[in-house]
């Protein structure tokens, strides 16, 4: 039997199909995952994500009921309508996983992240800086004749704007804590 | 009922309360104390194997053939490390193990001890789940844990990780029933709303066809028989995947051959041509599935696993059933019956009459010699001469795992034992030795390459210990068979090391071990050499030289769609004639 006629590089030339079949729309979602708060579990959801190439856009993590023992993992991630189903399935198989919550399809829900933000400078960029964080109801938690360091809390999207903001007035340093969400209502 | 005593023997006493009989290990620095415990009991046996992948393997051949979870005993660092590809295989063909590893004391993690590496870190993503147990106390209540985890919803592999202090120190036993029962309760019953809805499409469908796989099996003998009443009762065809053979016979009027890369034509065309798929615990493998867009596009499907995580993974279905096959397919039969158990007659036999046509096409038919052995023919002599027995079949992987599905017909679930999602070569023949141990008087045979078979080969001494008679069925080609077909086809027939040089004397090497060598060159004189290889009491090394260059069709291209298969040379050069003859 002779080679088969493939054109060089085709899929057939591999053992695998190599077109890639997600050529549609990705959006963002917030997941709650609800956790036992036992050794290594953080590593099995992040191990999770990174062994099956989904994107982790932002994670925060830490124990919210020390008696039992339970931690709350937020995480938000992007994919195809496909995958954000396949992400939620797979972590809600994982043995340590309680419950996972799509907080952007469940209904309406509130994010908050927590920045602290360093910006070092003199002069009117130091007085703008003062003006703009007050705008954007930031506090100072820290203040050099210098350099100021604010706290903001708010969506991604305000800190981000607080960012832009704050670049040509001296940033020096910035320490994002990652979104918390949670349902609104009872 | 809580009694004091020291980790490792809270380790024997665990897993005796569990019903163990039976431990696959080596032993090794940080698991002495276990194995100290183990030498001072008769309950369970200890087989001892050459290499701790062969342990593996061999707990999976174990838990294949009874249905119960295999456990493996290895020791830290390179003990753990070579566990690991039986681990991922074991995860990938949904076997419950429980694998326990040694680790260096607790007070030494973290230090680059002798023998340590971080086992929880390497296995974690080839594991369903494991532990690092640092405290004597909640050893058993984490070996019972472990055991429920390998067991329950989709069967896996489960590792824990024991350090050395643990197993000395002195804790409180707790035995099964008064461990902490585990949140992890996997779904067991489908919806069902989901169910009455796939009856309906099952009453009316035209060209229905059951995709069965490993789920099935796993799911326990009570599933293959709900799956034989429904597929007598409505008709309907059965195709099933490499791992649910066995579940559906391969003697029942209902059976149209295994489906996939090297599946039936009649199979994969009913795939693709089907207006209902009903897909019984298999997971749409892109071996089952070819190139997606074009995956049975006409067809509704409906999907029933027990993990969700496989619904909706691979191919989008129109009923999803999250549930045991068990279960799922009781609530069914109950359902369809209640209904008046109607079905599509007219539609029906039209659809077998299509299937009855591509069967004509009799995609298995090879040009036969009477001077060479071809490995079809071998493997049809080997059914024909060992279908009646009570018989299990191991297999490595490549060409002669696809001949072995397509040539040898399995009646029974629990029967077929081979590497399907990972495709680990190497893992026939410990598995075999897994078998044999559970079924001390069975006919065990692996059927191997030589490539493959070279892989494990050291666990020849662990068969002449233990006096497990397995029967090791090489069909050497010398070559890498697959390998060398890709080649062929795909890589401008440019044979890159895909061939095995150096090959041992293999009649010798069975004598160096004490096992019964046969080799057989001839097809004249096959047959005989089979019933020797039978008739012989103890291992025996089959080395059955077979014609180097056969390729295995039909097959699937990577990338093409069910109906694009290709078939073997017979057939288009128009020798089925020829070929045929050999199969009447």
């Amino acid at each position: 039997m002779s080679a088969l006629k493939i054109k060089k590089g085709a899929s057939s030339h591999s053992a695998y199909d190599l077109r890639d079949p997600n050529a549609e729309v990705i959006g963002s979602h917030t997941l709650a995952v609800m956790v036992d708060n036992e050794a290594g579990v953080l590593a099995r959801v992040i191990g999770l994500f990174s062994g099956r190439g989904y994107n982790i856009e932002s994670l925060t993590v830490a124990e919210v009921d020390h008696e039992g023992h339970r931690s709350r993992i937020t995480v938000v991630t992007t994919g195809t309508a496909a995958v954000i189903e396949q992400i939620k399935a797979q972590l809600g198989r994982l043995v340590p996983v309680h419950e996972v919550h799509d907080l952007t399809v469940e209904g309406p829900s509130v994010e908050r992240e927590l920045a602290l933000f360093k910006v070092a400078g003199s002069g009117e960029k130091r007085v703008e800086a003062l003006r703009l964080a007050d705008i954007f109801r930031a506090n100072v938690v820290d203040s050099t004749l210098e350099s100021f360091v604010f706290e903001i809390t708010g969506t991604p999207e305000k800190i981000d704007a607080f960012a832009e903001l704050m670049r040509p007035l001296g940033l020096v340093d910035v320490a994002r804590t990652g979104v918390a969400a949670l349902a609104r209502g009872a | 009922m809580s009694r004091q005593m020291t980790g490792a023997k809270m380790v024997v006493q665990a897993l005796k309360d569990q019903g163990v009989d039976v431990v696959f290990g080596y032993p090794g620095g940080a698991v002495l104390p276990i194995y100290d415990e183990i030498f001072q009991q008769n309950d369970i046996r200890h087989i001892l194997v050459r290499h701790e992948q062969g342990a593996v393997h061999m707990a999976e051949g174990y838990a294949r053939s009874t249905g119960k979870p295999g456990v493996v005993l290895v020791t830290s660092g390179p003990g753990a490390t070579n566990a690991v590809t039986g681990l991922t295989d074991a995860l990938m063909d949904s076997i419950p193990i429980v694998c326990l590893t040694g680790q260096v004391p607790t007070f030494m993690i973290g230090t680059d001890g002798f023998q340590e590496a971080d086992t929880v870190g390497i296995t974690r993503p080839c594991t369903k789940h494991n532990w690092l147990v640092k405290d004597t106390s909640k050893l058993a209540d984490t070996i019972h844990q472990a055991f429920h985890v390998a067991t329950k919803g989709r069967p896996g592999p489960v590792l824990i990780d024991i350090p050395k202090d643990v197993q000395f120190a002195t804790g409180t036993y707790t035995a099964p029933r008064e461990a902490k029962v585990n949140h992890y309760q996997p779904k067991v019953k489908g919806d069902l709303a989901k169910i009455t809805e796939l009856v309906a499409l099952m009453e009316k469908a035209e060209r229905p066809v059951f995709y069965t796989g490993g789920g099935v099996i796993n799911s326990g003998p009570g599933a293959s028989l709900l799956l034989r009443e429904l597929a007598d009762a409505t008709g309907f065809p059965v195709t099933s995947t490499l791992m649910g053979l066995g579940a559906y016979p391969a003697s029942g009027k209902n059976w149209i051959g295994m489906l996939g890369m090297h599946g039936l034509y009649e199979a994969n065309l009913a795939m693709h041509g089907c207006d209902l798929m009903i897909n019984l615990g298999a997971r749409f493998d892109d071996r089952i599935t070819g190139r997606i867009p074009d995956f049975s596009p006409k067809s509704k499907k409906a999907h029933v696993d027990i993990d969700p995580s496989s619904i909706n993974k691979v191919i989008h279905v129109d009923i999803p059933i999250t549930g045991d096959v068990g279960h799922v397919l009781e609530d069914l039969i109950k359902v369809w019956k209640s209904r008046g158990r109607k079905v599509n007659k007219d539609g029906l036999a039209k659809w077998w009459g299509q299937i009855e046509q591509w069967k004509l096409k009799r995609c298995l038919s090879y040009k036969n010699s009477d001077k060479i052995i071809k490995p079809q023919y071998a493997l049809q002599r080997l059914e024909e001469l060992t279908k009646g027995r009570d018989r299990y079949i191991t297999t490595e992987v490549g060409q002669h795992q696809m001949w072995a599905a397509q040539f040898l017909g399995f009646d029974a679930p629990n029967r077929w034992m081979t590497s399907g999602g990972l495709g680990t070569m190497g893992y026939g023949f410990p598995a075999s030795i897994g078998v044999q141990v559970a079924h001390p008087d069975a006919l065990v045979i692996n059927v191997a390459g030589e490539a493959s078979w070279l892989m494990n080969m050291q666990e020849m001494g662990t068969a002449t210990q233990f006096r497990t008679p397995v029967k090791q069925f090489i069909l050497n080609n010398e070559r890498l068979g697959m390998v060398r077909q890709w080649q062929q086809l795909l890589h401008g027939e440019r044979y890159s090391h895909s061939w095995s040089e150096s090959l041992p004397d293999f009649v010798k090497l069975a004598e160096a071990f004490g096992w019964k060598g046969i080799q057989c060159k001839d097809p004249k004189d096959l047959d005989d050499a089979i019933m020797d290889m039978i008739d012989f009491d103890g291992p025996v090394l089959f080395d059955c030289l077979v014609e180097k260059h056969e390729n295995c069709f039909p097959m699937i291209p990577s990338g093409k769609p069910h109906n694009e298969m290709l078939l073997g040379d017979a057939s288009t050069e128009g020798a089925i004639q020829a070929g045929g003859a050999v199969l009447v």
